[in-house]
């Protein structure tokens, strides 16, 4: 029961956080630096998803050769710059991380 | 003028390479939250409910850790809270469309989805959304809202369905496959290409290295914190550069 109520609290504030400006912005103008800005929203909170994860293990800062997350990781950006090709870009990824894997429990 | 139809199937098409990461996220998804001991149904209604990939491994992980259920509602929302942003960045673009349009259209605002449609509506509208913003002309309503749709639509299907096979599988996808990974790799695909001036790979670099030193925060702010420095940074730059 609290499992559901709590999946239903987090579904609806959700929804209303993804209506907020859909919803409430009739027909007004939005301030020429809010347009400025929201450029820049998907280009720093993807990286601030992705970093992490790549170069994070147990919330401790990882760089060494053991963790072959953040060497996958940068394998799949030079890929993902030179072809913009999505598919691609993940296959690599993934692939990369499986050989560094096998490779690291040798 | 395009029509409905082929918009509609053009956001389908589009947002089709990207379901290859989300497909193994839903699966991954569904055999976690299993492993936590969530009864399937649940499992599956907080897909239907809350239909965020990254909030619903976030709840799953605290709920399994044994985490009270108000700081776990507190997180998946925090967490949540960048769709707010994507919001705002979407709705000079919708904001002459019916309500139900509306209504429908935030239902189907994910990252994947925001990501396609925001690059469609930025393409295919020469001027930019500046001119948008500076049109009032009632009449001046483009189909590309049915783009958004088919791009939302599909991924919703298509994360059903792979959350409801995870589900089913349960524990059987061995955790050496790593396939967690996939999101990260999702994420690089579409942002690394989007990149192009210097204001935003710095405004990009700043968020990324932020959110791994400010991992200690609290509640998730760390994601927060390193948005809006990123953000703050970038405009700076650009502004300092003479706009574009």
């Amino acid at each position: 029961m609290t499992l559901w109520l709590m999946f239903f609290v987090i579904g609806v504030v959700t929804y209303a956080i993804r209506l907020s400006c859909i919803g409430l912005l009739g027909q007004r103008e939005m301030p020429a630096l809010l347009l400025k800005s929201l450029r820049f929203v998907p280009l720093t909170v993807l990286p601030a998803i992705i970093l992490p994860q790549l170069f994070l293990r147990n919330n401790t800062l990882a760089l060494s050769i053991q963790n072959p997350r953040w060497m996958a990781g940068i394998l799949a950006a030079i890929v993902a710059w030179r072809t913009r090709n999505v598919l691609l870009t993940i296959a690599v990824g993934m692939v990369g991380l499986w050989v560094l894997q096998f490779v690291l429990e040798r | 003028m395009v029509s409905k139809r082929s918009e509609f199937l053009t956001g389908i098409k589009e947002i089709l390479p990207i379901l290859l990461g989300v497909l193994p996220f839903g699966l991954i998804y569904g055999v976690s939250a299993r492993s936590a001991g969530l009864p399937v149904l649940a499992a599956q209604a907080m897909s239907f409910i809350v239909f965020a990939g990254s909030a619903q491994f976030v709840t799953v992980q605290l709920i399994s850790a044994g985490v009270p259920v108000s700081i776990v509602i507190l997180t998946a929302c925090l967490l949540n809270l960048r769709h707010a942003l994507y919001s705002a960045s979407i709705a000079p673009y919708v904001k002459r469309l019916p309500r139900r349009w509306k209504m429908l259209l935030a239902y189907v605002l994910t990252d994947e989805a925001y990501a396609v449609t925001i690059t469609h509506y930025r393409q295919s509208d020469g001027a930019g959304i500046r001119s948008v913003a500076s049109n009032n002309d009632a009449r001046f309503v483009t189909p590309k809202h049915w783009y958004f749709l088919g791009a939302g639509l599909t991924l919703w299907i298509v994360w059903q369905i792979s959350t409801a096979v995870g589900i089913l599988l349960g524990a059987n996808v061995p955790t050496s496959w790593s396939l967690d990974f996939t999101l990260p790799l999702t994420f690089i695909a579409l942002v690394v290409p989007a990149l192009k001036t210097r204001a935003e790979w710095i405004a990009a670099g700043t968020a990324g290295i932020i959110a791994v030193l400010a991992v200690g925060l609290p509640l998730n702010l760390g994601l927060l914190v390193a948005t809006f420095t990123g953000m703050a940074i970038g405009l700076g730059v650009e502004v300092k550069a003479g706009g574009r």
